[in-house]
């Protein structure tokens, strides 16, 4: 486990993701979004019709949406559609094995540590680059239980029947543009699906690099927890820092049918230079449980706010939250709790840090129709600023109907108090340290809910953001 | 005929002595513009997320004309029982002014005639904050049709001992009425001010009211707004509060009737030291909506800002909190608080809530926070076995619910008058 701890493989340190491979791909979709770079992505990757109706109808959908600069950052308007690159990509087929992983990919993922991790603990992994998964393998003993772990276009050709059944319906195309967006040109990202009872004792990973300049990924990942399932998903990402601005838009739905746990973990640290704008979903029925951990540190300016539709009697719905929003970042994360359901309970606890010309912003939904009983919402929002320069927001919506249910919110902003600082300083600790420890302090009974490799290199990344930005 | 065509009609047979100056004309007309080219809100308007905009449909509401129980409203316009000064005011026309206990120098004048007198300071502090929470519309067209209002001076170092009481009336199918209270209190003064909102009859009618609050360095004021209009009525209420260095405003909106009232307050910390209190209780009942949006602007260091509004949903009434705290850059040393506080009573009850902070200053202390729940039964459990019914004991539980708020109130003849409306209102004995 020591060993596990220290391996510098996983790290998830920017400067090792800051590079790129001069890339020959196969297929490219060309600059720009029309029709036909619909159908061309269709085409190479052998839609069936009502995939190709699907995408049409996302396409229309995301021309027929306003950007939602009324509420959001005026900072969407500086994305430019047309000058996006769809779709790259090298192959259509995943590689099994990781000698047949081309020469130039496999340096990427093994200069990020990919094969080193999947050995050490994890049940399955799968790497995307750019628009395809580059690399997909998951462990027998995990495959015999029945388990389902490939990328989106095979599970959508392999298993209709199942993928059919769920995809789009938790998250629908028109629920905002950029969904609509993912829609039209999705490829790549992950299925899964749990059989009943069966419980997947270790995470699955996916991984996702983007590594061609003004390119868009959009992945589309779909989880199927069956009863009394469980399973654990971390996602991770980065991309190297090019001059232009380059977008990520995805969606991800998970389904927890009854008595099911999702445990889905993200550790965002797209370059600077990254639109981050991800939808993300859950539905979880009776007794069934949901649980979004996200952290959120890389990225120009990154909107997502996971959410829970609490459908079924007991259902609970959780996300944990960290966002850190360094110089010129904004971080404009969240949470939506839907409770369609008597005693669905839910809760939202959210910690951001902003430092230098950073913001950090919360928006949250709450949501209990009426008729329910018994619902109960805990919501917790805690913002540390760290400069004068600095900016948090909290964005609260919360609507309750009729009695029998609870609901409370609580938020505060603070500073890193000088008596703290000053106390460290006193025992021989540089200003900068004790500024470190103490925003780790700030964040540490969140970190220690993600798994253990994380964790330490959460607290590694916080130290390395913090160096320089005190004074 | 639409409603400001109407007004125009009307202003045109007001009567001679209560004129406003020219230039005020000029302003009138200004604003009638704006009022027109201005949209109308919309469902994808942030300041009206919730809102209900057929609620605020003005179709049908017409020129409120003279009223015709004077006698009678002028009788029921009591509350405390004694006051340092009053004026009445009955569908846009002032009734009668009492001063019974006014310091020299305090200037208790209609509008029109602080316009005239007091061009200057008019000038200065009529509707001077621009109205950012939604209503920029509507505010435009209370400029508009405004025919009077109370204009309140109180100098440096006066300390007005006794409330000034102000009372706004409406009667009459459909009648429109633009109340307006302007309040300036020099540097180191101190008043009190009760202003009431009330129906004469049980129709419908519309309501478009705005106060301004301006404290010079080291004021205190104490606003207290009760809003008792008819269950038919639509209203706005829109405020300003302007707070200099060291001073501290205490503001309370209370709000027992009304069908669809639409209150926005801004709170302005313009100097250091300086302090807002924002208070509101709304027991609501029937199919009563209240839609209230506040700014707490921190724009100096150093000034404190706490505002507490409690709503009681009983029926099917539906309650819509959007609150922001904001930090401007280089208010270091800010200190506020926000808390709005659900309390459900009924099914078919909804509360919205939408606490907002924004931060742009470090050295800060902001919290806020957002409740809905319900009675809690062990505390009902108590009171019946002590022999309560479980309606008076829900009752009781209400107005304590209130009392929180109340306590906060050290003017003993104050409190008690606010607590008894509350009880009032909820059917208990007082």
């Amino acid at each position: 486990m020591n060993q596990t701890l220290t391996n510098p493989n996983i790290a998830i340190d920017r400067s090792l993701g800051d590079f790129s491979y001069p890339m020959d791909y196969a297929y490219d979709a060309g600059v720009g979004l029309t029709e036909a770079t619909v159908d061309y992505i269709a085409n190479v990757k052998n839609d069936p019709d009502w995939v190709r109706a699907f995408r049409k109808d996302g396409y229309k959908k995301f021309l027929d949406k306003p950007m939602p600069t009324h509420w959001a950052s005026k900072d969407l308007e500086n994305i430019i559609f047309e000058k996006i690159r769809y779709y790259l990509a090298q192959s259509q087929q995943a590689k099994r094995t990781w000698d047949e992983v081309p020469e130039d990919i496999k340096r990427t993922f093994e200069r990020l540590g990919i094969p080193e991790q999947e050995r050490k603990f994890l049940a399955g992994v799968e790497a995307q680059f750019d628009s395809e998964a580059a690399y997909s393998n998951i462990k027998s003993a995990v495959g015999d239980q029945g388990v389902i772990f490939v990328g989106s276009t095979e599970g959508l050709h392999k298993h209709p029947e199942i993928f059919r059944k769920w995809f789009g319906k938790v998250i629908p195309s028109g629920d905002n543009k950029f969904s609509a967006l993912n829609s039209a040109v999705f490829s790549g990202g992950s299925f899964i699906y749990v059989p009943p009872g069966v419980k997947v004792k270790h995470p699955l990973q996916a991984y996702f690099r983007i590594n061609a300049e003004s390119f868009g990924q959009f992945e589309r990942t779909l989880i199927i927890a069956d009863e009394g399932s469980e399973i654990t998903y971390m996602e991770g990402c980065t991309a190297p820092k090019f001059e232009t601005a380059t977008l990520h838009s995805a969606v991800v739905e998970l389904v927890a049918l009854k008595g099911a746990k999702i445990q889905y973990i993200t550790v965002q640290n797209w370059s600077p230079n990254v639109f981050n704008l991800v939808t993300k979903r859950g539905l979880a029925h009776e007794e069934a449980e949901v649980k979004w951990i996200d952290c959120n540190i890389g990225s120009r300016l990154t909107m997502k706010y996971p959410g829970v539709v609490m459908k079924g009697r007991k259902a609970r719905g959780e996300v944990i939250s960290i966002a850190l929003a360094g110089d010129g970042q904004h971080q404009d994360t969240g949470a939506k709790m839907v409770h369609a359901a008597d005693e669905t309970t839910s809760n939202i606890v959210s910690k951001s840090i902003s430092l230098g010309t950073g913001r950090a912003t919360y928006r949250g939904l709450v949501h209990m129709p009426k008729h329910l009983k018994g619902c109960k919402n805990n919501t917790e929002c805690d913002a540390l600023l760290i400069n004068s320069k600095s900016r948090t927001d909290t964005y609260p919506a919360i609507t309750v109907r009729g009695q029998g249910n609870s609901c409370q919110h609580e938020a505060s902003v603070s500073q890193i108090s000088e008596e703290q600082i000053f106390y460290m300083q006193q025992r021989g600790l540089s200003e900068a340290a004790a500024m470190s420890l103490a925003v780790n302090g700030f964040v540490n009974d969140l970190v220690q809910q993600f798994p253990m490799e994380y964790s330490v290199e959460l607290k590694r990344l916080i130290d390395l953001e913090m160096e320089g930005s005190v004074g | 005929m639409s409603v400001l065509e109407a007004l125009e009609q009307s202003n045109k047979v007001a009567e001679p002595e209560s004129a406003w100056p020219t230039w005020f004309s000029e302003i009138q007309k200004l604003a009638a513009e704006d009022f027109e080219a201005t949209p109308a809100p919309t469902r994808r308007d942030e300041p009206w997320r919730f809102s209900n905009l057929k609620a605020i449909d003005l179709t049908g509401f017409v020129p409120a004309g003279p009223v015709s129980s004077e006698g009678r409203i002028i009788n029921a316009s009591q509350s405390l029982p004694a006051f340092a000064a009053k004026m009445v005011f009955g569908n846009n026309a002032l009734l009668v002014q009492e001063t019974p206990a006014l310091p020299e120098g305090v200037l208790f004048k209609p509008l029109e005639v602080a316009a005239r007198e007091h061009e200057s300071m008019f000038r200065e502090f009529f509707m001077a904050q621009p109205v950012e929470l939604g209503s920029h519309k509507y505010a435009a067209l209370h400029r508009a049709n405004l025919q009077t209002g109370a204009f309140l001076y109180v100098p440096a170092n006066v300390e007005v001992a006794l409330p000034i009481e102000i009372f706004h009336w409406v009667e009459g199918e459909n009648a429109s009425i633009y109340p307006h209270t302007l309040i300036i209190c020099g540097e180191n003064s101190k008043v009190t001010v009760i202003d009431s909102f009330r129906s004469a009859d049980k129709k419908r009618a519309f309501a478009c009211g705005v106060n301004d609050l301006h404290l010079s360095p080291g004021a205190k004021l104490n606003y207290i707004a009760i809003q008792e209009w008819s269950d038919e009525t639509l209203a706005f209420h829109i405020n300003s509060t302007l707070v200099n260095k060291n001073s501290e405003c205490t503001a309370l909106a209370a709000n027992f009737g009304g069908q669809f009232i639409r209150g926005e307050s801004l709170s302005r910390m313009i100097g250091e030291g300086s302090r807002s209190e924002m208070l509101s209780l709304n027991p609501l009942d029937g199919k009563r909506q209240i839609d209230q949006r506040t700014l707490q602007d921190h724009a100096a260091p150093s000034a404190s800002s706490d505002l507490l509004y409690l709503n009681a949903l009983d029926d099917e009434t539906r309650s819509i909190f959007a609150g922001l705290i904001k930090v401007e850059i280089g208010a270091h040393g800010t200190d506020a608080y926000q808390k709005v506080r659900n309390l459900m009573l009924s099914d078919t009850a909804e509360a919205n809530s939408m606490p907002g902070l924004e931060i742009l200053a470090d050295g800060v202390r902001c919290t806020h926070g957002a409740t809905a729940g319900e009675i809690n039964e062990e505390e009902l459990f108590y009171l019946e076995a002590r022999g309560i019914s479980k309606t008076s004991g829900r009752r009781l539980i209400v107005n304590g619910f209130f009392q929180t708020l109340l306590q906060r109130f050290k003017d003993e003849a104050l409190r008690e008058h606010l607590s008894k409306m509350v009880a009032a209102k909820l059917g208990l004995p007082f």
